[in-house]
């Protein structure tokens, strides 16, 4: 089999995993060597799925000895196996990025023999991407569950981020889908990369040229809608793994059917991404704007509501929060304001010490005004003709898009005319419309959500 | 300072030239409607005067802009030479005006007209620079990295440190269709030159098994059952495929 083949093969195999970021880490070049890595990370090109292409995402072999049902390796499929070498690897990685196709390698891997000669092998070829090629581009690695924890450190001295894929939110997810995988084999790898990276902190703080350890961080990816996990669940697990774990990024991932099995979503169902967009939304909300997951979605109403963005929602549910002042409001304060982002609201700070703000200067800011004339005051004065009532600002904050995103099969159709009545939108479209599982389901396993994994 | 509504000053298009217009400008007490580059286009209803280009009188003015202004002030104009917004140059020297009356705060006035089309015309640039250090596609010619781009921002001086900074050891050129501009880098050093026209041979066999193997990846790293093809258009412009290699026929 060709390099070209093997390429297919392993692209392919390895499409479904989403985190393709080549940022976090800022590295200049060296006369000698090959790359360097930029902080805000550089998109190659966009794949016909809208998907950015930053890293050549590849798996090292999709033989796998597990059989995970979600996944399009597992051992029990019938489809082509092969392996790259680590010389073929590495050759391809060099070729592709010397014509700057890529920013670096993205290497994951099936389970081959066991996950101690797996990581072994994935070692092998960073190391002769580093060591014989000196590239000093970007790599990100993903730790094989299981794998010996001296492994693991000296994967982490060679790559820039190091990730361990969750994949399923909750212990009793992986007990029936992966029964091989176990939370403590997730979480171990995870725990030593983060003391890994504290570890080296303080050492670069005493010794400037200590290795690096996985420098750009860790992040990790959660599948959304295979289970009957809740938004609650989910987002309260990406909050803990930030916190505790201290993780760059959790990202999610739309769960596509790829097989027919009793314990998942039909074949024939499509994959939730309009959950997945929210549920970025609310990962946005909680890394930048000072939100936790508790404001958005809690125990009482555990999933989010697909109609309407997050943010939005919190503010209408808080109206006696607004509005606010644009002139005096504290940045945190700005940022609650649906229509300002993070960059809107600092451009806000930084002009209102030339003067004061009007709607118009607001508008030049880029600040959508269409949403946030709801909610803020310039020199005391509401924008001009707002009426603020739940009912009118939420008609005011639905745009054409996001009903276009409603699918057809949320029950009657939604128009733009005939602008839908409050308590239909904030009390949420049947969840079965958008993927989540049949309710029979979530009965099913509904018992067994105690048992979430502990972090 | 006098407003003459109708002089235009006329200069070489070297940001050393236009800064000569700001000191012309300053010397004479007068204030130009218009400044543009030499291009053998008739005024006739407005008064021209031919700016010299004096190397010492526009070091004068870029020094004042960092005394007067800032540091950053000075990395903004000359940012801002390179941007493709229309009235580049009357705007750039409002800006310096502006900034010789509010000093570093210029840069808070967002909301006025002129700090707020520069501003956002700098980020353009900067936007459309970071771009390209993503979209430019070098083939590969006898180990010489050659790739022709067509950018409407003068981007090569900031693609030009990045790409020197990526690869200090190989020699690569990047040509500019639009402005007809290149930047060639040896491991010995860089330089930025004009070039009206770049022909280039055949690619060998080598490369385009290359091409066929970046191709293989691009297409299959796409989840069919996710295609969405007007989100790829929103991150990546059609403007920018066709010299990019995994847009070419075949």
């Amino acid at each position: 089999m060709d390099v070209l083949d093997k390429l297919a093969i392993l692209t392919d195999a390895a499409k479904y995993d989403v985190a393709c970021t080549s940022s976090g880490v800022d590295r200049s070049g060296q006369p000698g060597k090959m790359g360097s890595a930029v902080a805000s990370g550089i998109c190659h090109s966009f794949a016909a799925d809208g998907r950015c292409i930053s890293l050549l995402k590849v798996l090292m072999t999709n033989q796998c000895v597990y059989d995970c049902k979600y996944c399009v390796n597992r051992v029990s499929r019938d489809t082509p196996r092969t392996a790259f070498t680590p010389n073929e690897l590495a050759d391809l990685t060099m070729n592709f990025y010397r014509r700057n196709y890529i920013e670096g390698l993205f290497l994951s891997s099936g389970v081959m023999k066991n996950p101690d000669y797996t990581t072994e092998r994935m070692i092998q070829a960073i190391e002769i991407l580093r060591n014989e090629h000196n590239f000093n581009g970007y790599i990100h690695v993903k730790a094989i569950p299981g794998a010996d924890s001296a492994l693991i450190q000296r994967m982490g001295l060679l790559a820039d981020r190091m990730s361990v894929n969750i994949e399923l939110p909750s212990e009793s997810g992986l007990e029936s889908l992966a029964p091989q995988k176990k939370p403590e084999a997730i979480l171990r790898p995870m725990a030593l990369i983060r003391s890994g990276i504290e570890e080296n902190t303080s050492d670069l703080a005493l010794y400037r040229h200590a290795p690096k350890f996985v420098p750009a961080g860790q992040s990790t990816q959660l599948i959304i809608g295979a289970t009957p996990d809740s938004d609650h669940r989910i987002l309260s697990l990406s909050e803990g793994l930030y916190n505790k774990y201290k993780l760059k990024r959790v990202f999610f991932s739309a769960y596509n059917p790829v097989v027919e099995d009793p314990l998942l979503p039909s074949v024939f169902s499509a994959p939730p991404l309009l959950r997945e967009h929210r549920l970025y939304q609310a990962d946005w909300l909680i890394r930048f704007y000072g939100f936790s997951a508790g404001e958005i979605v809690d125990a009482k109403s555990p999933n989010m509501n697909l109609a309407i963005d997050p943010k939005a929602n919190w503010a209408i549910r808080h109206l006696d929060e607004f509005p606010v002042e644009i002139n005096r409001a504290s940045y945190d304060r700005l940022l609650r304001v649906p229509g300002i982002g993070v960059l809107s609201a600092r451009k806000i700070l930084q002009a209102r010490r030339a003067g004061s703000l009007n709607f118009d200067g607001l508008k030049k800011l880029g600040v959508v005004l269409k949403r946030a004339k709801f909610f803020v005051t310039c020199q005391g004065k509401i924008f001009e003709g707002v009426v603020i009532q739940p009912d009118t600002v939420l008609r005011g904050l639905l745009s054409k898009n996001d009903l276009q995103m409603l699918p057809a099969a949320a029950g009657e159709q939604l128009s733009f005319t005939d602008v839908p009545d409050m308590a239909r939108i904030m009390g949420g479209v049947p969840a079965s419309a958008f993927g989540y599982l049949p309710e029979e389901r979530t009965r099913v396993n509904a018992g067994q959500y105690e048992f979430g994994i502990h972090i | 300072m006098q407003d003459n509504t109708n002089l235009v000053y006329i200069y070489d298009g070297t940001l050393e030239g236009f800064l000569c217009c700001v000191y012309e400008s300053y010397v004479h007490h007068e204030i130009p409607c218009e400044i543009c580059m030499e291009s053998g286009q008739l005024h006739i209803f407005e008064e021209t005067q031919w700016i010299t280009t004096d190397l010492e009188h526009a070091g004068k003015i870029y020094e004042s802009i960092d005394r007067k202004i800032s540091l950053e002030a000075q990395a903004f104009i000359k940012n801002a030479f390179l941007t493709c917004i229309p009235n580049r140059e009357i705007l750039m020297y409002n800006f310096i005006r502006q900034g010789y009356q509010f000093g570093r705060a210029v840069f808070d006035r967002l909301t006025d007209d002129t700090v707020g089309a520069l501003t956002k015309a700098v980020r353009n640039l900067q936007r459309e620079a970071h771009s390209f250090m993503g979209f430019v596609r070098f083939t590969i010619y006898d180990g010489i990295l050659v790739s022709c781009i067509s950018p409407k921002n003068m981007v090569l001086p900031l693609l030009s440190d990045h790409f020197t900074n990526r690869y200090p050891d190989e020699t690569f050129l990047i040509y500019d269709r639009t402005h007809q501009m290149a930047v060639v880098h040896k491991p010995e050093g860089t330089l930025i030159t004009a070039m009206s026209k770049l022909t280039l041979p055949p690619i060998d066999d080598a490369e385009k098994a290359y091409h066929t193997l970046w191709k293989c990846f691009q297409h299959t790293i796409a989840i069919e059952e996710r295609f969405n093809p007007k989100c790829q258009m929103n991150h990546m412009p059609k403007r920018f495929w066709a010299e990019m290699t995994e847009f070419e026929n075949g």
